[in-house]
C-alpha cells in the first residue's frame, strides 16, 4: 500500500450524519448536562442507540467470522492468497469519536455500547464468550459495557490490584471480593441497563501480573454494589462510579480467554497482556476524543477572533504574524500532528499490524495537545473564554481527562520510551 | 484509504539514498565542515544517483516523474546524512523544479536537459535577500521592463554555487505586475556581481555567496513562465516540503545518536537512559519526529494530487523547523558536556537545525 491520506469513502458518507448528531443532540445540551451532573443525556442515548446496535452487530459478526477462520479474533484476517485484508473499522471509529466529542466529550462517553468491555472481550474472549456477552448489544433497550481495573491504591500500577477472584470448587463459580473505583459507565452498565462489566481481578496477589485475569460480571449479580458516584472537574455527563464486590459469584465460564488461563497455577502474563491489547484500540479512541474537543475549542476561538478581524493567514512571513496568529497557527499544527499520529495508530490496527507503540504515541501527543489548546483558547478569549456563558471553559475542563485515563501522559510516554530504547520495565521504571 | 507504506520503488530509492548518506556523507561531514568545503567527489557520487533526472519525465530527458512526495523521502534520507552536502546536492533542484513547475514549454525544452546530464549542473538560484524582514511575496530586488528586456537590480544572499554558475534563476519584484517573478539569467553577464563567500553559524561546508545586481539586462523571453509569469506559491510549496523533510532527517539523526549514547553512558551506576528524565526526552523526540514526517507526507501527497496544500505545507514547515531545533538541542543536552565538543556531531546538528527557521521562515514562507 502506498502512502495515502485519502479519507475512505464510507467515512465520508457517514460524516454528515455524525456531524448532525454532534450538533443536535450533543452540543445543544452540553451546558445542561455539565450543570446537572448524574442526569443522563437521553436525547443522545436514544438517538444513537439504533445506530450503535447495528454497529455492534456488524462488529460481532466480523469478529465471530474471524475467530472461525483463524482461531482468534482480530481486526483483520489473512486471505488464502497471503495478502492482508485491510479493514477500516478503527479509522471509522476515530472519525466517529472525534466528531461526537466535538459535540460533547462527556455525552459521548455515555454512548450505549459494549465499549471497553467489548474491546476486552474482542481481544481475548472465546467465540462463545463473544456470543454470550456481546449479543445483547445488538438488540433491545440501550445497554452499556464498562471496564474496571483501577482501585483506590492501584491506578497506573495495574499489577498492584487486589480485587480477588477465588474458585469455589463446590459450585464451580468464581467469587469476587474487592473495590474498584473510577469505573466509567459502571452504574449505567450494572444498575440502569442489562449491561456487563469486565473486572480485572487477581487469582493470587503474590503473583503480580501473572495472577491477573479479566472476568465478566453481568448486571444484577448479587454482591455487586455501586457505592459512590463521583463529582468531577469535567466530562460531568459521564458516569464515574465506585463498585464494591462482596462475595459476588459469577459462573466459571465468565473468566475471559482460553481455558488454560483459568488455572491459578498457570503463571502466565497472558491475562495482563490481554489488558494491554485492549489499549491498542482504546488509546487511539481516547486520542480521537481529545482531538474532537481540541477542534471544538480551536474552531470557536478562530470564529470569535475572526469577528474581530483576526484571521489565520494561509502562509505568511513570520514577521507579519501577530502573537495571536502565531498561537492559532501553533494550535492548528499541533492538532494536525496529533490527528495524523492517531489516524496512523488506528490504520495500523485495521491492517492487522502491531500498533502498541503508535497507539501510545498518539495518546501522549493528543493528551498534551488538547490540554494546551483548550487552555490557550480560554486565555485568548479573555472574559469570553473564562465565562460559563460559552463552552470554552468547559472544554478545558473536559480536555484534561484525556491526559489521565487509559494510561496517564507519563505512563504512555514511559511505554514509548521503553519501546524505543528496547528496555524492560525493570530497566526503565 | 489511510496507508503509510512506501512502494517498492520508493523503498529502493530511499535505501539507495540512505546508503549514500551512511557510507559517504556521514564519513566526511566533520572534515568538510572544518575545511569549509565538500569534497568534489562526494557531490559527484551523489549526482550519479540520478535523483534529479528521476524526477523529470522523459519528454525533458529525465526517466521518471515529478513527485513532491518522493522528493520528501529523498530529502529526509539526505538530511539524515548531512545538511551541507544535501543542500549542495539539491541546489540544482531549486532551478530545475521552478522551471518544470512554471516554465513555458520552450523554456522547459531549452533548460531542463541541463539537469539530466551526467555532470553536476552549473546553476544557481537566488531568492533570499540579506535583510531582516525578508518577504518572498514582496522582494526588494526589482525587475523593471523596458521594451523587450527586464532590468534587474538588488542584492541576493545564500546563493549556492554562484561563482561557477552559467545559469541563474533570479527572483525579483516585477514592478509591472506587482508580484514576485523569476528570471533565467545566463552568466556571467554585465552587472551581475558575485560577492564574497558567506559565513554561517552552521553548514560551513556549503559554499554560498552574495549576489549584487546592477542593471542586469534579461531578455523578456527569459522571464520564467513567459507572459503568464510564475505562481511563486507553487514554487515555495515544494521547496518548503523538501526543506521540512531535510529537517526531519536531521532531527532523526540527532535523536538516534542521543538514544544510543544514552544507553551507553553511565552515571550513578547505570545507563542514563534508565532515568525517566532522559528516556522521556527521547520518547518525545520520537513522537514529534513521527508527527512531523506525517505532516510533511500529507502535504506532499496533497500537492502531488493537485490539491491546494499551501497551508498544510506551511504548517508542516513550521513544525519541522521547531522540532528539528528542539530535538537537536535535546541531543546536545543528553550528551551533556560531550555534546558541546566538536568531536560529536550533535553540536553541528544543532547549528544546522537553527538554520531551518531562517530558510523556511524566510526563504520559503
Ligand atoms: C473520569 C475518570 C474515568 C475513569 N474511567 C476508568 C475506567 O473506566 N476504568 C478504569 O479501570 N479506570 C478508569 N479511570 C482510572 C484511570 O485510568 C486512572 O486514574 C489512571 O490510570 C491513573 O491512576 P491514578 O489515578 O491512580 O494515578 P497514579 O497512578 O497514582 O498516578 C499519579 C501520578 O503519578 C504518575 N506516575 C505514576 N507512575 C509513574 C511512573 N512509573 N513514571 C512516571 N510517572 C508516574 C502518573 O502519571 C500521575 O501523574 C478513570 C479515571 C477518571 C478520572
Amino acid at each position: 500500500m502506498p502512502i495515502d491520506f485519502e479519507v475512505p469513502e464510507e467515512i465520508k458518507n457517514q460524516s454528515n450524519l455524525t456531524q448532525m448528531v454532534a450538533e443536535q443532540v450533543m452540543r445543544k445540551y452540553s451546558r445542561y448536562y455539565d450543570e446537572h451532573e448524574h442526569e443522563r443525556p437521553w436525547e443522545y442515548i436514544n438517538f444513537i442507540w439504533p445506530f450503535m446496535k447495528s454497529m455492534e452487530a456488524a462488529s460481532l459478526k466480523r469478529s465471530l467470522r474471524q475467530s472461525q477462520s483463524n482461531g482468534h479474533g482480530g481486526p483483520s484476517s489473512t486471505h488464502g492468497n497471503g495478502k492482508k485484508k485491510v479493514g477500516s473499522f478503527q479509522v471509522s471509529m476515530i472519525h466517529f469519536i472525534e466528531t461526537l466529542s466535538w459535540g460533547d466529550a462527556g455525552i459521548y462517553l455515555c454512548t450505549p455500547s459494549s465499549a471497553l468491555a467489548g474491546a476486552a472481550i474482542q481481544a481475548v474472549g472465546t467465540p462463545d464468550q463473544k456470543e454470550r456477552f456481546l449479543d445483547r448489544f445488538t438488540q433491545g433497550d440501550p445497554k452499556w459495557g464498562a471496564m474496571a481495573m483501577t482501585e483506590p491504591h492501584a491506578g497506573s500500577d495495574t499489577s498492584a490490584i487486589r480485587t480477588r477472584a477465588r474458585l469455589d470448587p463446590e459450585t464451580n463459580e468464581w467469587v469476587l471480593n474487592g473495590e474498584k473505583i473510577f469505573v466509567t459507565n459502571g452504574k449505567l452498565a450494572l444498575e440502569e441497563s442489562d449491561g456487563i462489566l469486565v473486572v480485572w481481578a487477581t487469582l493470587d496477589p503474590e503473583l503480580g501480573r501473572a495472577g491477573m485475569r479479566p472476568f465478566v460480571v453481568e448486571a444484577g449479580t448479587p454482591g455487586v454494589t455501586i457505592t459512590k458516584q463521583e463529582h468531577k472537574l469535567g466530562i460531568r455527563a459521564s458516569d464515574t462510579v465506585s463498585i464494591v464486590f462482596e462475595d459476588a459469584r459469577i459462573p466459571y465460564d465468565n473468566i475471559l480467554g482460553d481455558p488454560e488461563l483459568k488455572k491459578a497455577e498457570t503463571k502466565t502474563e497472558k491475562g495482563f497482556k490481554g489488558a494491554m491489547k485492549t489499549f491498542d484500540a482504546s488509546r487511539p479512541w481516547v486520542a480521537a476524543s481529545a482531538l474532537g474537543i481540541a477542534r471544538a475549542a480551536l474552531e470557536f476561538t478562530r470564529d470569535t477572533l475572526a469577528e474581530e478581524g483576526i484571521t489565520i493567514p494561509e502562509a505568511a512571513p513570520y514577521h507579519q504574524l501577530s502573537a495571536i496568529q502565531q498561537d492559532l497557527l501553533q494550535m492548528e499544527a499541533d492538532l494536525k500532528a496529533a490527528w495524523l499520529l492517531t489516524i496512523r495508530a488506528a490504520a495500523l490496527m485495521d491492517a492487522g499490524e502491531s500498533n502498541s507503540l503508535e497507539a501510545s504515541m498518539a495518546k501522549v501527543k493528543a493528551g498534551k495537545v488538547v490540554t494546551t489548546i483548550t487552555q490557550k483558547c480560554v486565555e485568548l478569549l479573555g472574559p469570553l473564554g473564562y465565562s460559563r456563558e460559552f463552552l470554552v471553559e468547559k472544554w478545558m475542563r473536559d480536555a484534561k481527562i484525556n491526559d489521565i485515563f487509559e494510561g496517564t501522559g507519563q505512563i504512555n510516554t514511559l511505554i514509548v520510551a521503553r519501546r524505543i530504547l528496547g528496555y524492560t520495565r525493570r530497566e526503565l521504571k | 484509504m489511510y496507508t503509510f507504506d512506501l512502494t517498492d520503488e520508493q523503498r529502493m530509492l530511499t535505501d539507495m539514498v540512505r546508503r549514500y548518506s551512511d557510507r559517504i556523507l556521514r564519513q566526511v561531514y566533520r572534515e568538510a565542515e572544518e575545511a569549509r568545503e565538500i569534497p568534489r567527489e562526494v557531490i559527484e557520487q551523489g549526482w550519479e544517483l540520478g535523483l534529479l533526472p528521476a524526477s523529470l519525465p522523459e519528454d525533458y530527458g529525465g526517466f521518471g516523474e515529478y513527485s513532491v512526495l518522493n522528493g520528501a523521502l529523498i530529502a529526509e534520507e539526505l538530511g539524515y546524512g548531512d545538511m551541507a552536502a544535501s543542500m549542495e546536492l539539491l541546489a540544482p533542484n531549486l532551478v530545475a523544479s521552478p522551471i518544470y513547475l512554471c516554465g513555458t514549454e520552450a523554456q522547459k525544452q531549452t533548460f531542463l536537459p541541463l539537469f539530466t546530464d551526467v555532470v553536476y549542473p552549473k546553476v544557481a538560484s537566488a531568492l533570499l535577500e540579506p535583510v531582516v524582514l525578508f518577504d518572498p511575496y514582496h522582494l526588494r530586488a526589482t525587475a523593471r521592463r523596458e521594451g523587450d528586456v527586464y532590468i534587474l537590480n538588488g542584492e541576493k544572499a545564500m546563493v549556492i554555487n554562484a561563482p561557477e554558475a552559467e545559469l541563474f534563476l533570479i527572483y525579483a519584484h516585477d514592478e509591472e505586475t506587482d508580484s514576485t517573478q523569476a528570471f533565467l539569467v545566463q552568466g556571467p553577464t554585465t552587472g551581475l556581481h558575485v560577492g564574497d563567500r558567506e559565513k554561517w553559524m552552521g553548514f560551513n561546508a556549503l559554499k554560498t555567496y552574495r549576489l549584487r545586481l546592477e542593471d542586469v539586462r534579461v531578455p523578456a523571453a527569459n522571464r520564467l513562465g513567459g507572459d503568464a509569469g510564475i505562481d511563486i506559491q507553487r514554487i515555495l510549496n515544494s521547496s518548503r516540503i523538501a526543506l521540512s523533510a531535510l529537517g526531519v532527517g536531521l532531527a532523526k539523526a540527532a535523536y538516534e545518536y542521543a538514544r544510543e549514547y544514552a544507553k551507553e553512558r553511565e552515571a550513578f551506576g547505570e545507563p542514563i537512559a534508565h532515568r525517566q528524565a532522559i528516556a522521556f526526552m527521547l520518547a518525545e523526540m520520537a513522537i514529534d519526529i513521527d508527527a512531523t514526517r506525517l505532516m510533511v507526507w500529507e502535504a506532499a501527497w496533497k500537492l502531488d494530487k493537485g490539491q491546494n496544500a499551501t497551508h498544510d505545507a506551511y504548517l508542516a514547515a513550521r513544525y519541522a523547523a521547531d522540532v528539528a531545533l528542539k530535538v537537536t538541542d535535546g541531543a546536545v543536552q543528553i550528551l551533556g558536556g560531550h555534546g558541546y565538543i566538536r568531536e560529536h556531531p550533535v553540536e553541528l546538528w544543532l547549528r544546522n537545525a537553527r538554520s531551518l527557521s531562517t530558510l523556511l521562515g524566510a526563504v520559503t514562507i
